[in-house]
């Protein structure tokens, strides 16, 4: 079969010049070239330090081989295609240390916080820093489903999860997602087997602290005909400076349905990288509701490949961004295999400096005749000095497909809010029922409820006027 | 006291004069239809009057209860007891109808220095109301105007002016896209809320919605102005003859 890959402009450098003296040019990528890595330099001792005698020899040779990657691609400046307008200069050249234990406390005191009331409770797994924290974590409800430690499966049976660490999940050209294969120490492993129906939504709580890096990595595996609901978390204690970078990797057999839920709502200092990746097999459907709240800077790479006939996917996805917040999404709907659908609807709510970016491609390749895909991309813009780059890309290889997509971004509209006045409300009150409403469709799809509760809340309490929105469904 | 007192109102909609010099006076009890070709400032007034922003008022005056209406915010205006149904409501999807007005039924209660109903008392307000609209009470309690038909929109817009109360109501187009049996609930209720304190103003293209509202005053606005008033009769002398007769020079028909 052949592959296509999206079309990123051909980036091939000049030939050199025969001539004597180097050129401008030439002068200035000698330069960029040694501050690269000096940028990388400390994160491949750092790296080193993370090396663990006793891995299984193929992780081993896996994590080589991504270092190897992460070295020869440094991290993506705003020249990248896929970057240009993140600009992760400043956490490069941040110092994390590995420390988890002193910060222990910090992640403690705010845990009741991001447990969701406990509504979890029995089938939660918590982790501070990257790291399994079994005296947190309540895994007792879950019959037959194994919710496991990645770094106790590897202990258990090293070669359990051979070939499927990186299965879904293809880091030939992203960088953190090869920093991420180098460097994580635990995570969690989802299994559910064939025809088995999980009751209550699985909660993946992360906790990152103050000063940390933590590089967490998620295998989700549903077998045939079964179904479950996933939450991941990813939080941190106000203010805290962290760095969290993580990859999850989802694979779904024949006729699977996952609930794919992910929250991110760290700390005004916190930056997030994160990598979901997905393959969905022959009828089976994937369902992906991302929330994207918190972090100075959060890039999240949400990419799903459609490989057997009749897959279904959903993508919702809401980011609120204030302050100046970044945030970023690249999602990738790759069309495979025939009669596949996508929906994909990404919202966006901008308020003071806030940057946001929404990149959508949807790829058909050839022979994945009877695709049905759409994409939407909604933003609203609160303050003047907001500012959201919505980029829908498609690349259709097959002739028998329907194919829709659209961006808009705009500010809230004057009919809408000349009608709530009208009826007497406020214009605050107005404006903040109006961003609620504009919401309202990604937040009411949430159908894990303390999840929903929680994105209520937040938005209750970032909007202007938070008395005027609703407490609870009338 | 007069209700509404419109002197010699000039307003600009995005730079273009449309209301021309128009004066009306509304006494409480009474219900005034405002009739007139497409484009004659009909929908113009009924959004001047409840405030919208960017319709610019440019000459003139609007006594409502003798205060100047034009210094009020649209907000101050609901709560002063104006009210506009709209031609074309809003959706706010994730606010439910219930929730969306009990909020603004309490911001009016409050200017007004009524104590704020409870959730039971408020149900039990809206259950009433949305009966003299035959709102389904599921109707009630879904998105505002989410998903509902042009009949039911306009239902809605009634049954909100039924909860709101108030003492000055403007209903734009409220006929407009009703078949004749949503016409004849939406007259209905209309006609069940005509009190001695209210007054009603109906801005409407056709007759057909006199015939279930009966006005006690009919007045022909064309190109920002009212050319003749009148009883209900004129009415159906404009259904009989048309509006082409308020031109002073006939557009040749080649333009029509």
């Amino acid at each position: 079969m052949s592959t296509v890959e999206p079309a990123a402009p051909d980036a091939t450098t000049p030939a050199p010049a025969p001539a004597a003296a180097p050129s401008a040019v030439e002068v200035r990528e000698t330069q960029r070239e040694a501050s690269r890595r000096d940028e990388i330099a400390p994160w491949l001792v750092a790296l080193e330090a993370l090396r663990r005698k006793g891995e299984p020899e193929w992780l081993a040779a896996q994590r080589d081989d991504a270092t190897a990657r992460f070295a020869r691609l440094g991290f993506p400046t705003t020249r990248d295609e896929a970057w240009r307008q993140t600009s992760v200069a400043a956490l490069a050249r941040t110092r994390f240390d590995n420390a988890t234990r002193g910060a222990l406390d910090d992640a403690l005191e705010s845990m009741p916080a991001f447990r969701f009331g406990g509504a979890f409770a029995g089938r939660e797994a918590v982790f501070v820093n990257g790291r399994f924290m079994p005296e947190l974590s309540s895994l007792g409800k879950l019959a037959r489903v194994r919710v496991r430690p990645l770094r106790q499966v590897l202990a258990d049976d090293p070669d359990a999860l051979c070939g499927l660490i990186g299965a879904a999940a293809d880091d030939d050209k992203h960088p953190f997602l090869a920093l991420n294969l180098a460097a994580f120490q635990d995570g969690a492993v989802v299994e559910v087997p064939e025809r088995y129906t999980v009751h209550g939504p699985i909660h993946l709580l992360f906790i990152s602290t103050g000063g940390a890096a933590s590089h967490p990595r998620v295998l989700i595996g549903l077998n045939r005909n079964s179904q479950a609901t996933v939450v991941e978390s990813y939080v941190s204690p106000r203010g805290a400076h962290s760095f969290c970078n993580a990859a999850t990797e989802v694979l779904l057999g024949d006729g699977a349905v996952l609930d794919h839920v992910r929250l991110q709502a760290e700390s005004e200092k916190a930056y997030h990288v994160a990598t979901t990746a997905t393959r969905v097999s022959r009828s089976a459907t994937y369902r992906s509701h991302a929330l994207t709240l918190g972090a100075a800077l959060s890039r999240h790479d949400l990419g799903v490949r459609l490989e057997g006939e009749g897959a279904d996917v959903e993508l919702h996805g809401l980011f609120v961004s204030d302050d100046a917040q970044l945030h970023d999404t690249h999602s990738k709907l790759d069309h495979v295999a025939p009669h596949g659908t996508s929906r994909e609807v990404y919202k966006g709510v901008l308020g003071g400096r806030a940057r946001g970016v929404k990149n959508g491609l949807i790829v058909v390749r050839p022979g994945a005749q009877k695709t049905d895909a759409q994409q939407q991309s909604r933003n609203l813009l609160l303050s003047r000095e907001a500012l959201v780059h919505a980029t829908p890309q498609l690349l259709i290889h097959a002739d028998d497909v329907k194919c829709k997509h659209g961006a808009t971004t705009g500010q809230i509209e004057d009919a809408p809010l000349f009608y709530l006045r009208s009826r007497g409300l406020d214009e605050e009150a107005a404006r903040a029922l109006l961003v609620w409403a504009f919401a309202a469709d990604v937040v009411s799809k949430l159908k894990v409820a303390p999840v929903r509760e929680s994105v209520e809340r937040f938005l209750r309490e970032r909007l202007p006027a938070a008395g005027a929105v609703p407490g609870t469904r009338a | 006291m007069t209700m509404l007192e419109v002197r010699d109102l000039h307003a600009n909609v995005q730079g273009r004069e449309i209301l021309k010099g128009l004066t009306l006076t509304v006494n409480p009890g009474e219900v005034h239809a405002i009739m007139g070709p497409n484009g004659s400032g009909k929908s113009t007034l009924a959004h001047v009057l409840a405030g919208r922003p960017g319709y610019e008022v440019t000459q003139g005056q609007v006594i409502y209860q003798g205060r100047d209406l034009l210094t009020l915010s649209p907000e101050e205006r609901a709560r002063e007891g104006v009210f506009l149904a709209f031609q074309y409501p809003i959706e706010v999807p994730g606010v439910s109808n219930v929730y969306f007005l009990k909020a603004a039924a309490n911001a009016i209660r409050k200017h007004r220095g009524l104590p704020e109903l409870d959730a039971m008392d408020f149900l039990a307000l809206c259950k009433e109301k949305a009966a003299l609209v035959e709102l389904p009470e599921e109707l009630t309690r879904r998105a505002v105007n989410e998903g509902f038909s042009g009949g039911e929109k306009k239902r809605n817009e009634i049954f909100q002016m039924a909860v709101l109360d108030p003492a000055l109501a403007v209903l734009d187009e409220t006929d407009s896209g009703l078949d004749i049996d949503a016409l004849r609930i939406v007259a209905s209720g209309v006609n069940k809320l005509r009190s001695p304190q209210r007054a009603m103003i109906l801005v409407t293209h056709y007759q057909r919605l006199l015939d279930y509202i009966v006005p006690d005053f009919v007045h022909v606005l064309a190109d920002g102005r009212i050319v003749t008033s009148g009883g209900k009769e004129l009415a159906q002398e404009l259904e009989a003859k048309g509006y082409a007769w308020l031109e002073k020079e006939p557009a040749p028909a080649a333009s029509r």
